[in-house]
């Protein structure tokens, strides 16, 4: 098929930016996007052109390392990460807008590479159990629920990739952030550092920049990984108990 | 030169007890006054990097993401193992080690192996205190599946996520000491040489990917954790940027590479479907368990499926190979990587394959469902089927999965000793960057156990008996060492870029590739190998006349960080060559044609191949010396492997 693109270009963070047209021609519908994107930068090569900066790795829907705002949609018009979209879902003669995540917490790095060092900071606050390497309890001693680990899992398999915030009119980041309360709030494990982890985390959060919750839904739904609303509520109920017996109120 | 593996004397049972008590300790308040470099944040790499700031010491980590939550160990799918017998159903320390060792045809070091055993049961409980998710039963205890080459039920395993949810673990407790200062974050940052002073590893010299920035940091130890190089194929199942440029100017340095020809080729990846393929995208052993491996027994049949006269479903079951369970009754579906992906390669070479390359075999599911329902099937492989219907367009609930072997794992890595030394003092290798305990073949979900062994229980302990040997003084990054090696990585980026030649990068990756698969791939001969070495040092010597690199240093420049990770496959694809031409043997993942028995299984020669060959760095444009580290098995006995 062929397709004209309609590209973000943005040499820095410094850089204002703006689009530059590109058209490609013999496109396969097997390919995945970026595999899309790997032509046309072969193309620019060949014409001495810069290549278009995109973030990417494992490209099998992952690490979380993708992104791309595609026809106005964080990862493309499939509840799915960018990698994993294959050009069987545009058709011939198609133009397709590829922008990068726009959110002042994500500051753009060149063209379609963001920053969003802004979410390992939020795990730095409180994402984790506080336990040291070694001198642990066995790993059956504290049996859990299957229905309570499949839904901690659930909550766990969120790949940090920004899409929740893309997709969030206010650049909320509160998909991201509540899974991961949500994923601890549930385990046993989980329970010593229960309230100081919501505070924490949240007061990061909203340090960082990112925007308040209107309670829209764009998140879940553009959420490759389906990260469920119920997490938002969660991490609400978390957080306001948290502080209301707080000691540092 | 016969290398010295350090192996403590003692009762294989006892050596790594009685070794750690012997081992120096540095003094809890001293700690704080040594800094340790951990290149690579992946399972490996952020569970040392955490567990050794949880120890006191200060830790710089580096990765050339844009977070250390993405290192490629985040896509392992299938899961871990751990000698917990919770199953009872004979498993054990000893039986682990046993698989392993015969998993790796004989090929590992048996104290290593049994160490990797007897610490594989602290990381399931270590994992499950950060929270880890890990599948349950019903009764809130652990499950567990089985895997290839074992006969015991010994996987954890977090759906198709392991790799996620273990990797997420340990960069949680990363990012707790990260938050407590004792851990400084390089995210987006390429180790570009290792600095040594007086053969001793001293610091090393990064590239910061947005600013270009050449930068060096000092270090009382290094440890590379930077993954495994699978990429030297183009077309493998790891992420686009694993590379083995951290490892490979190590080993320029002085670091002797080990057994570089074991690469491991996985039987169930979804097949190439063009040119335009970028990478291959593997669909998880733990399938096996229960889709069925088959072809059509002849080729006439095949040749229709091919032309879409007919459909999988059309051919009868008396009219199916089930080669898998023909040839290999005891263990079927589940035989060992290597076993399984040779014959699917036979079955294809005799003309059975059933895709329009003729490369792929049926992965069926058929009878899995009507034993035990779709819903239960969704529910142990839901993300897998989904992903390979997102790639293939196909459903594999209805129709079978066509899968054929690809490039996955890289068992040969830098030379280590049992404390996980190089052979440069002061540098360390852990998780699949070292060659340690794999042998020339990885059973599955060992890769997981080994990366976190290596980084949660055994560098805690290792790195001590080093430093306590260590003056607190740091270098000063002004010192010459430092430097010139700035100097010399400044040079190579202004050569790469100043070529300007006419062919891109990639062009010269997919040519390197190819010749790495067809010469150095599934299976090898000498008149093979003989001819690839020769066109490995023709692309060199193009590569560095005619390669185009767009663009400046002081930028994000994806083109020059390309450049040079190609530049180091093209030479290590030398390496591996001439490895697999030396060893005049077949064993595991690496199968000579001229040695095979007469059932075409790989013919080991224990009497003059039971030794690690470690590869010494002679200097540019000069053959690389072998130095040999014989293997003494004194708990198990040699066997030809079989699997019938
Ligand atoms: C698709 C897939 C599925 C798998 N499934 C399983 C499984 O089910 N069970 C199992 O046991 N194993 C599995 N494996 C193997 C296993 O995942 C890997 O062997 C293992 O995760 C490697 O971990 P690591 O820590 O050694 O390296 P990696 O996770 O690869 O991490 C490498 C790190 O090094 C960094 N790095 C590399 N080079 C540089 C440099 N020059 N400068 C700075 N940083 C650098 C990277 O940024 C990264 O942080 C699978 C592998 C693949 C490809
Ligand atoms: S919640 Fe979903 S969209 Fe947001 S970072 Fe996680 S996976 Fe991405
Ligand atoms: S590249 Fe890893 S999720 Fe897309």
């Amino acid at each position: 098929m062929n397709l004209t693109l309609k590209v973000w270009r943005q040499k820095n963070n410094a850089d204002k930016g703006s689009f530059n047209n590109y058209t490609l021609t013999g496109i396969s519908e097997d390919m995945s996007f970026l595999e899309m994107l790997d032509v046309l930068n072969e193309e620019l090569s060949e014409k001495n052109e810069d290549p278009v900066h995109f973030d990417h790795d494992c490209r099998e829907g992952i690490c979380g390392m993708c992104s791309l705002y595609i026809n106005g949609k964080p990862h493309g018009p499939q509840q799915t990460t960018t990698c994993q979209l294959h050009m069987r879902s545009f058709k011939d003669g198609d133009t397709i807008v590829i922008e990068p995540w726009r959110a002042s917490a994500f500051p753009v790095v060149k063209d379609l590479v963001v920053d969003r060092g802004a979410f390992d900071r939020i795990i730095q606050a409180g994402g984790y159990v506080s336990v040291n390497t070694g001198g642990v309890p066995d790993a059956n001693e504290i049996p859990i629920p299957k229905r309570i680990a499949d839904e901690a899992f659930d909550a766990a398999t969120c790949i940090g990739c920004g899409a929740c915030v893309a997709a969030c009119k206010n650049a909320s980041a509160m998909l991201f952030t509540s899974a991961k309360i949500s994923q601890l709030a549930m385990l046993p494990q989980g329970q010593v550092e229960r309230k100081e982890r919501a505070e924490q985390m949240v007061a990061q959060m909203d340090a960082e920049g990112f925007g308040a919750c209107t309670n829209t839904g764009a998140c879940s739904a553009e959420c490759p990984k389906g990260i469920s609303l119920t997490n938002i509520a969660r991490m609400n109920r978390e957080y306001f108990s948290a502080v209301a017996s707080s000691e540092n109120v | 030169m016969i290398l010295d593996s350090k192996i403590p004397a003692g009762s294989l049972a006892e050596k790594w007890t009685k070794h750690k008590f012997n081992m120096k300790l540095v003094n809890p308040a001293n700690k704080r006054k040594y800094e340790v470099i951990v290149v690579g944040t992946g399972l490996a790499g952020a569970s040392a990097a955490a567990s050794l700031a949880e120890l006191g010491y200060n830790v710089k980590a580096f990765c050339f993401q844009d977070s250390p939550r993405r290192a490629h160990s985040i896509a392992a799918q299938g899961g871990i193992n751990a000698a917990k017998n919770y199953q009872n159903d004979g498993d054990s320390v000893f039986r682990l080690f046993y698989d392993t060792i015969k998993g790796g045809d004989y090929r590992s070091r048996e104290a290593n192996v049994y160490r990797l055993a007897e610490v594989s049961v602290s990381i399931i409980d270590q994992c499950v205190a950060q929270g880890v998710p890990f599948a349950r039963e019903y009764g809130g205890l652990l499950a567990n599946r089985s895997f290839g080459g074992a006969q015991v039920s010994r996987t954890f395993y977090a759906r198709g996520q392991t790799g996620q949810q273990l990797l997420l673990g340990a960069y949680s407790a990363l990012s707790r000491q990260v938050a407590n200062g004792k851990v400084k974050l390089y995210p987006r940052t390429e180790m570009m040489d290792l600095v040594t002073v007086e053969g001793k590893a001293r610091g090393i010299v990064t590239r910061n990917l947005i600013t270009g920035a050449i930068e060096s940091h000092s270090a009382h130890a290094v440890l590379l954790c930077t993954g495994g190089y699978g990429n030297v194929f183009f077309l493998s199942t790891n992420a686009m940027g694993s590379n083995v440029t951290a490892a490979w100017r190590a080993h320029k340095k002085g670091a002797f590479f080990a057994n570089p020809c074991y690469t491991q080729i996985h039987p169930t990846c979804i097949p190439v479907s063009g040119d335009h393929q970028s990478k291959l995208t593997l669909m998880s052993e733990s399938l096996r368990n229960d889709g069925r491996v088959w072809v059509p027994k002849t080729i006439e049949l095949a040749q229709k499926l091919r032309k879409r006269e007919i459909l999988p479903r059309d051919i009868k079951d008396e009219d199916r190979d089930y080669y898998l369970e023909r040839r290999y009754p005891s263990f079927g579906n589940l035989v060992p990587r290597d076993v399984a992906s040779r014959n699917a390669k036979y079955v294809c070479d005799e003309g059975r394959g059933v895709n329009e390359t003729g490369e792929a075999v049926f992965l069926d599911f058929r009878d899995a469902i009507s034993r035990d329902g779709e819903d239960l099937i969704s529910a142990k492989y839901g993300n897998l089927f989904d992903m390979y219907q997102q790639i293939t367009g196909e459903n594999p609930y209805q129709t079978p999965m066509k899968i054929y072997p690809a490039v996955h794992y890289t068992m040969g890595g830098l030379w280590v000793d049992y404390h996980l030394m190089t052979s440069v003092p002061g540098l360390y290798a852990l998780g699949e960057a070292n060659f340690s305990d794999h042998g020339a073949n990885r059973l599955g979900a060992s890769a997981l156990m080994q990366g976190l062994a290596d980084g949660y229980f055994v560098i805690p302990y290792t790195i001590g008996n080093y430093l306590a040997g260590m003056p607190y003084d740091k270098l000063p990054v002004d010192h010459e060492a430092f430097r010139s090696a700035e100097k010399a990585v400044k040079d190579k980026i202004q050569k790469l870029l100043g070529i300007k030649g006419k062919k891109t990068i990639d062009d010269f990756h997919k040519r390197l590739g190819k010749i790495m698969w067809e010469y150095c791939g599934m299976a090898r001969n000498a008149e093979g190998l003989q001819k690839a070495i020769g066109l490995i040092q023709e692309l060199k010597k193009e590569f560095w006349k005619d390669v185009k690199v767009l663009g400046d240093n002081e930028e994000l420049n994806l083109s020059l960080e390309k450049a040079h990770r190609v530049a180091d496959f093209i030479e290590l694809g030398e390496l591996m060559v001439r490895d697999a031409l030396h060893r005049n043997e077949s064993c595991g993942g690496h199968f000579r044609d001229e040695y095979q028995t007469e059932e075409g299984e790989a013919l080991r020669d224990d009497e003059n191949f039971a030794y690690v060959a470690a590869w010494e760095h002679k200097g540019n444009d000069v053959p690389e010396e072998l130095n040999k580290e014989i293997l003494e098995f004194e708990n198990v006995k040699l066997t030809q492997r079989s699997y019938k």
